[in-house]
C-alpha cells in the first residue's frame, strides 16, 4: 500500500507539474484514489511541490470532501439542509443508518460505505437528495434508502444506482443522472435558445472597451447576491496594472436553497463559457476558470466535453474565431465542499491550491485576484446575461426588468409549495406572484436569498425581487403555517457555524454563541432579556466580521426577530427568583447519580 | 502622489504618508487603536477584528485598511469599544484562560485589552473546550488552551524565522494551529531564538523554565493600560 | 435604622478571597462599624438571620451543595456579588472541565497514586455532595450583579467596592485594582 502510494502520489504531482497552485486537485485524487489523505500521503505531496507538509494538511482538513482519515469506497452523504429536513431526510438517514448497521458518521466495519450529512447539495427542489460519492439520488424515502444500501452492498458501484434518468442533458450520456431540471417557467434571457458563437463573433467585431460599455448600457447587476455592477467590474480590471489577466466564473452555488445554476449548467453551459470568453476579451484575460462546487461533480465530464467541443470550433483556444491576439481558454477548478468558496476572495484562494480562507480587501479580485493577476469573478447566471446581451444588443435586455433592475432573474423555489423549481422571472415582480407561479399562495414566511438573507412574513409579501427592495441571489424557500421559524434559523446557525472558516473572532465564536441563546430561548427557558442579548451579539457579528459570510450569518436571527417578534416574545418570560432558568440541576447531578448509586439530598427529582 | 494624507479619526485631523493602514498613520500620531493579531513586523492578518473602527460609517480592520485622503475615522467611541469588549468576551469564553497559573498574566495582550476596556467577567457562557498541550520540545511548549488563533506565530514562523513551523488546520470552530511534522514540536526545528516564540500575544507559545521571572507589580501592563506608551508618545512608530 | 448586613461564603474556593477580605487589614474595623455580618465563616452563623444587603461568593459552584447555598444566598441578598476568578470562572476547579466526571471521581477514589480505598468503590454516602458535571461559573446558577476579578482579589478592590455599594456609588474601580490573577 505505503509503495503503491508514494508512486501514486509521485505521478499525480507529475500530472499537475509539480505545481503547488494545483494542490486542490493534487490532494482531490489523492482521495479519491485512497480513500483518504493520509499524513504519509501529505508528506508525500508536500515534498513532490516543495511545500510544508502542515500546509498540505491545512488544505485538507479544511474541505469536507477531504479526509486524512480512510473513509468507506463509497460515501454516502445525506443532505440535511432545513428543506431537506422537512421532506424527511433524518428519517431516510436513520434508514440508512438502520440498514448500514452504523450510526450517521460512522464506516462500517468493513470499511466498505460511510454515511455522512452534508449542507445543501443544490437538489432542494427534489428532496430529500443525497450524493453517494458523485452520484446524486434524488426524491428519496425510507424504502429506496435500504434498497440503495442493499445494491450498494452487492456491487458498490454508485453509477448503477441511477435507473430513470432526469430530462434534458441529466440524461445525456456523459451525466446520466436521476437528476430533473424543473424548469417551470423558462424566461426570454438565460432559457433562450443559444447559438453557439454568435454572441462571440458579435463581441469580437467590437473593440474590448466597446463590449464593456455594452454591459454598461444593459445595466447588468451581478446575479450572484452582491449585485455589483458587471461592466463596471470589468471596467476596473481591465485597467488594473499587470501582465496577466483572469476570468473566473463562480459556480458554487452552496447558498442553501439554490439551484438554478445546477441548471444553466446543464441546459445552457454554452450560455456560460460564451459569457466568460466573452469577459476574457473585454478585459484581456487569456484564462478562464469555472470554479465547480464539489457537489457538482457529476456535471464535470459533460462541462469538459462541452469545454473540447467549443475548442473543437476555435470558440476556445488560440486565436478564437481567428481574432489575432485573443487567446482564451477555461480550465474547470472543482471545489471540495466549502460554501465559504463562493465568496469570491475565498473561491480564489481554493483556486491557488489553499485553504478557502477570504482575503484580506484591498487589494480586490479587480486589482490582484488570481495569482495576484487583475480578476473578475462572476456568477453563473451573471454571465449567462452577458451571453443574451451580446446577442441582443443591450437594449432589449433592458426591455426586461424593472428601472433600477434590468433583464430577469432566476429564482430557486423549494419548501411548502406545489411546484418547486426554476422560475425565470423578470425583476420587479412581487413575491406574492412568484409564490403563486409556484402554488404557495398560502405560505406563512419565506425566506429570500438563504440563511444569509431575511425571513420575510406574510405582510411583507407585497415586496418586489430586485436590487432595491428584496434583493436575491436566487433562493426562495417557502414554509408553511405549520412551520417554526425560530427552530428554522436555529438550523440556518448550524449552517453557518459548520461552514465559517474560522478565520475571524466574531463569525468563529459569535454564531457559536447565538445558537447556545436560541437554544435556550427554544427550550423554553428564555428571558426577554435573551432577546436583547441576541440583538447585540448578531450585531457584533455582523459589524464585525471579514467576509460577507459572518457579515450576514446572524441574519436568521436578526430578521426574525424584527420579523417575527411576536414568536419570539411568546417563548420568553422573566424569572422573577433570581435564579439562570438556563442552569438544569438535575442535568448537572444525573451522571454523578448514576456512578455513586445515590440521589441528591438537597434536590428531589 | 502627494506627501502626505489628510483624514480625521475621532474628530481629530490626523496627517499619514502613503501606502501606510488607519493603524499605522493612528499610531503615529499618537493615537491607540487596540489590536491583538497585528504585529509590527508581521503582515497584517486582519482576523481578531479588534481593531475595527467606521470608516465612513462601514465597519473595516484599521491594520488593513490604506488611509485615504478626507476619510472620517471613529475609533474611542461608546459603540466601538462596545463592539471590542464583545470580541474579547468571545476570546475569553472560546478558550480556556485561567490567568491565575498563566506564565504570560501580565504581560498579555488580551488580558490587557480586557483590563483596558474595563472587562470584570465575560457576558457569554463559557465554553472550556477540550484542548491540547504540546510539551514535548526541551525549550519550548504549546498550550492551545490559551490560543486566540491570532496567526502571529504562523506568519512569524513563515516569514521572518522562513521556517514555517505552524499553521492553521480545521475550519470554523475546529480550526486550529498545528506544527510542520507527524505530531509534535519536538519533531520541528523551532528553536528559542525564533520570532515566532516571541510573537504570541498570550501564554500559548512559551519559553520553558523562564515563566514567572518578572514579579506582580513590574509586568508589563500591572500599572498603565496597554496602548499607554502610544498614547504618550513614547512608542511613536511601535507598540507589541 | 439597624445597620445592613452582609453575608459570606465560600463555594469551591480555597478561602483565598475570604483570606484577602481580611487583608483589608485595620479597615475592617470601620467595616464592622458599618456593617454587620450575617451568615458567613468569618462569624461562622451557619444559616441566614434574615435578609441582606450584600453576598459575597467565593468559588464556583462544584457540587449539589455549593448550589443550594449560592440559591440561598440569592434569596436571601439584594446585591450578589462573584469575588474571585473562581466565581467568575470556575478558577483552578474548573481545569476539571474538559474531564469526564468519571474519570474525575475514578482518578480520585479508585486509581490516584495516594488513594487508600479498600472497597474499591466511588462512595455513594449521602454526607459526600454529589459532583456536578463541571464546575460551574455562579453567574450560570444564578443572576450575579458585580463581579469582582483576581486570584484572589486585591483587599482594596473588595473594599473599594463594598464602600461603594454601601454608600449607593456605583462601583469604579481604578485601572490598577482590576487584575485576573
Ligand atoms: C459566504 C458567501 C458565499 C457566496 N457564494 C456564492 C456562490 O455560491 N455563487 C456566487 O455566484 N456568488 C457567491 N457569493 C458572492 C461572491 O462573493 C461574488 O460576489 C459573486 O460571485 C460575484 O459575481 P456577480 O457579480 O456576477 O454576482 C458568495 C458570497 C459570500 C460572502
Ligand atoms: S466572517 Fe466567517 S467566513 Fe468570513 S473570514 Fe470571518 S470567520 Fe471566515
Ligand atoms: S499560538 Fe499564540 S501566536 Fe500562535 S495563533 Fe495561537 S495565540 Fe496566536
Ligand atoms: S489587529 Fe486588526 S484584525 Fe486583528
Amino acid at each position: 500500500m505505503s509503495e503503491n502510494l508514494g508512486a501514486a502520489v509521485k505521478e499525480i504531482c507529475r500530472a499537475h507539474g509539480h505545481d503547488r497552485t494545483r494542490l486542490m486537485d493534487i490532494v482531490r485524487a489523492v482521495q479519491e484514489q485512497f480513500g483518504c489523505v493520509s499524513g504519509e500521503a501529505m508528506e508525500l505531496i508536500a515534498k513532490a511541490v516543495s511545500v510544508h507538509r502542515v500546509e498540505v494538511d491545512s488544505v485538507v482538513s479544511f474541505y469536507a470532501f477531504l479526509s486524512d482519515r480512510p473513509k468507506g469506497k463509497v460515501v454516502i452523504r445525506v443532505c440535511d439542509d432545513i428543506i431537506n429536513r422537512m421532506h424527511g431526510a433524518d428519517r431516510v438517514a436513520q434508514a440508512f443508518a438502520d440498514e448500514l448497521g452504523i450510526e450517521v458518521g460512522q464506516t462500517t466495519p468493513d470499511g466498505t460505505i460511510t454515511l455522512e450529512y452534508t449542507p445543501c447539495i443544490g437538489m432542494c427542489d427534489q428532496a430529500p437528495a443525497a450524493l453517494v460519492n458523485d452520484v446524486v439520488v434524488t426524491d428519496l424515502h425510507r424504502t429506496t434508502a435500504r434498497q440503495i444500501v442493499q445494491e450498494l452492498r452487492r456491487h458498490l458501484d454508485p453509477r448503477r444506482l441511477v435507473r430513470k434518468l432526469g430530462d434534458g442533458n441529466n440524461a445525456h450520456e456523459l451525466v446520466q443522472a436521476m437528476v430533473v431540471n424543473n424548469i417551470r417557467k423558462p424566461g426570454p434571457v438565460i432559457f433562450s435558445p443559444v447559438n453557439r458563437g454568435e454572441a462571440i463573433k458579435k463581441a469580437l467585431a467590437m473593440s474590448p472597451v466597446e463590449v464593456i460599455r455594452a454591459v454598461k448600457t444593459s445595466r447588468l447587476r451581478g446575479r450572484g447576491g452582491a449585485g455589483f455592477p458587471t461592466g463596471m467590474k470589468w471596467e476596473f480590471t481591465r485597467g488594473a496594472p499587470g501582465t496577466k489577466r483572469c476570468v473566473i466564473c463562480n459556480a458554487d452555488e452552496g447558498e442553501p436553497g439554490t439551484f438554478k445554476d445546477r441548471v444553466i449548467l446543464t441546459e445552457r453551459p454554452d450560455r456560460v463559457f460564451a459569457g466568460m470568453t466573452i469577459a476574457g476579451y473585454a478585459i484581456g484575460a487569456d484564462e478562464g476558470i469555472l470554479y465547480l462546487r464539489g457537489e457538482y461533480a457529476y456535471l464535470r465530464a459533460f462541462l469538459e466535453d462541452v469545454l473540447q467541443k467549443r475548442r473543437d470550433e476555435n470558440l476556445l483556444g488560440n486565436k478564437i474565431c481567428g481574432k489575432e491576439d485573443f487567446n482564451f481558454d477555461i480550465r474547470i477548478q472543482m471545489g471540495a465542499g466549502a460554501y465559504i468558496c463562493g465568496e469570491e476572495t475565498a473561491l480564489i484562494s481554493s483556486c491557488e491550491g489553499l485553504r478557502g480562507d477570504p482575503k484580506n480587501r484591498p487589494p480586490f479580485p479587480a486589482q490582484k485576484g488570481y495569482l495576484e493577476h487583475p480578476t473578475v469573478v462572476n456568477n453563473v447566471e451573471t454571465l449567462g446575461c452577458v451571453t443574451k446581451i451580446l446577442e441582443d444588443g443591450p437594449a432589449t435586455f433592458n426591455e426586461y426588468g424593472s428601472e433600477g433592475s434590468s433583464g430577469t432573474k432566476l429564482l430557486s423555489i423549494s419548501g411548502d409549495c406545489r411546484s418547486p423549481g426554476v422560475f425565470e422571472v423578470p425583476f420587479g415582480i412581487t413575491l406574492n406572484e412568484v409564490l403563486r407561479l409556484a402554488g404557495a399562495g398560502d405560505a406563512y414566511a419565506v425566506q429570500v436569498g438563504g440563511p444569509s438573507g431575511q425571513m420575510v412574513s406574510r405582510d411583507e409579501f407585497g415586496r418586489s425581487i430586485c436590487y432595491d427592495d428584496l434583493a436575491t441571489g436566487g433562493s426562495l424557500m417557502v414554509f408553511g403555517l405549520d412551520r417554526n421559524v425560530l427552530e428554522i434559523a436555529d438550523a440556518f446557525l448550524d449552517f453557518f457555524i459548520e461552514e465559517s472558516c474560522g478565520y475571524c473572532t466574531p463569525c468563529r465564536v459569535g454564531n457559536v454563541l447565538l445558537k447556545e441563546r436560541l437554544g435556550k430561548i427554544l427550550a423554553g427557558k428564555g428571558e426577554p432579556s435573551d432577546l436583547k442579548y441576541l440583538q447585540e451579539l448578531g450585531e457584533t457579528v455582523k459589524l464585525m466580521s471579514r467576509c460577507g459570510l459572518g457579515q450576514t450569518s446572524a441574519n436568521p436571527i436578526l430578521t426574525t426577530l424584527k420579523n417575527f417578534r411576536s414568536v419570539y416574545d411568546a417563548l420568553v418570560k422573566e424569572a422573577t427568583d433570581g435564579l439562570q432558568p438556563s442552569f438544569d440541576i438535575h442535568a448537572a447531578m444525573s451522571e454523578s447519580e448514576k456512578i455513586t448509586g445515590r440521589k441528591s439530598v438537597h434536590f428531589l427529582a | 502622489m502627494s506627501a502626505t494624507i489628510d483624514f480625521i479619526i475621532d474628530d481629530k485631523e490626523i496627517q499619514g504618508r502613503p501606502g501606510q493602514t488607519i493603524l499605522e498613520a493612528a499610531q503615529q500620531n499618537g493615537i491607540y487603536i487596540p489590536r491583538l493579531c497585528y504585529r509590527e513586523g508581521l503582515v497584517p492578518h486582519g482576523s481578531c477584528r479588534i481593531c475595527t473602527v467606521l470608516v465612513n460609517g462601514r465597519p473595516q480592520s484599521a491594520c488593513t485598511q490604506p488611509i485615504a485622503p478626507g476619510m472620517i475615522v471613529e475609533n474611542d467611541t461608546e459603540k466601538m469599544n462596545g463592539l471590542r469588549r464583545n470580541i474579547i468576551d468571545m476570546l475569553f469564553v472560546e478558550g480556556n484562560h485561567f490567568c491565575m497559573f498563566c506564565e504570560k498574566s501580565g504581560n498579555c495582550e488580551l488580558q490587557a485589552l480586557a483590563y483596558r476596556l474595563g472587562i470584570t467577567a465575560p457576558k457569554y457562557p463559557y465554553m472550556f473546550p477540550k484542548r491540547d498541550v504540546d510539551a514535548t520540545h526541551p525549550d519550548i511548549f504549546i498550550d492551545r488552551n490559551r490560543c486566540i488563533l491570532c496567526g502571529r506565530c504562523v506568519r512569524a514562523s513563515r516569514d521572518v524565522d522562513g521556517k514555517h513551523i505552524f499553521e492553521f488546520v480545521g475550519r470554523g470552530p475546529h480550526k486550529r494551529v498545528e506544527v510542520n511534522a507527524e505530531a509534535n514540536l519536538a519533531d520541528t526545528d523551532i528553536s528559542m531564538t525564533d520570532e515566532a516564540v516571541e510573537a504570541c500575544p498570550v501564554g500559548a507559545l512559551l519559553k520553558k523554565r523562564v515563566g514567572y521571572a518578572v514579579p506582580i507589580g513590574q509586568r508589563l501592563y500591572d500599572h498603565k493600560p496597554i496602548g499607554s506608551d502610544i498614547e504618550s508618545g513614547v512608542a511613536p512608530a511601535s507598540s507589541r | 435604622m439597624a445597620k445592613p448586613k452582609i453575608a459570606t461564603t465560600s463555594l469551591a474556593g480555597c478561602f483565598g478571597c475570604h483570606m484577602s477580605l481580611l487583608d483589608i487589614d485595620d479597615r475592617i474595623l470601620k467595616l464592622i462599624e458599618l456593617v454587620d455580618f450575617d451568615k458567613s465563616p468569618i462569624d461562622d452563623i451557619k444559616e441566614f438571620t434574615g435578609r441582606c444587603t450584600v453576598g459575597l461568593i467565593e468559588g464556583g459552584c462544584a457540587n449539589e451543595e455549593n448550589v443550594k447555598v449560592l440559591q440561598d444566598f440569592r434569596r436571601h441578598c439584594d446585591i450578589l456579588i462573584s469575588v474571585g476568578d473562581c466565581a467568575i470562572n470556575g478558577g483552578i476547579p474548573a481545569l476539571r472541565n474538559t474531564i469526564p466526571i468519571k474519570e474525575c471521581l475514578e482518578e480520585a477514589y479508585l486509581n490516584g497514586p495516594t488513594v487508600h480505598n479498600p472497597s474499591g468503590k466511588i462512595p455513594g454516602d449521602p454526607e459526600i455532595p454529589l459532583m456536578l458535571d463541571r464546575v460551574y461559573p455562579c453567574h450560570e446558577v444564578v443572576k450575579i450583579d458585580y463581579h469582582l476579578p483576581g486570584c484572589p482579589p486585591p483587599a482594596d478592590t473588595i473594599w473599594e467596592a463594598l464602600v461603594a455599594l454601601l454608600s449607593d456609588k456605583p462601583i469604579e474601580l481604578p485601572y490598577e485594582l482590576v487584575k485576573y490573577d
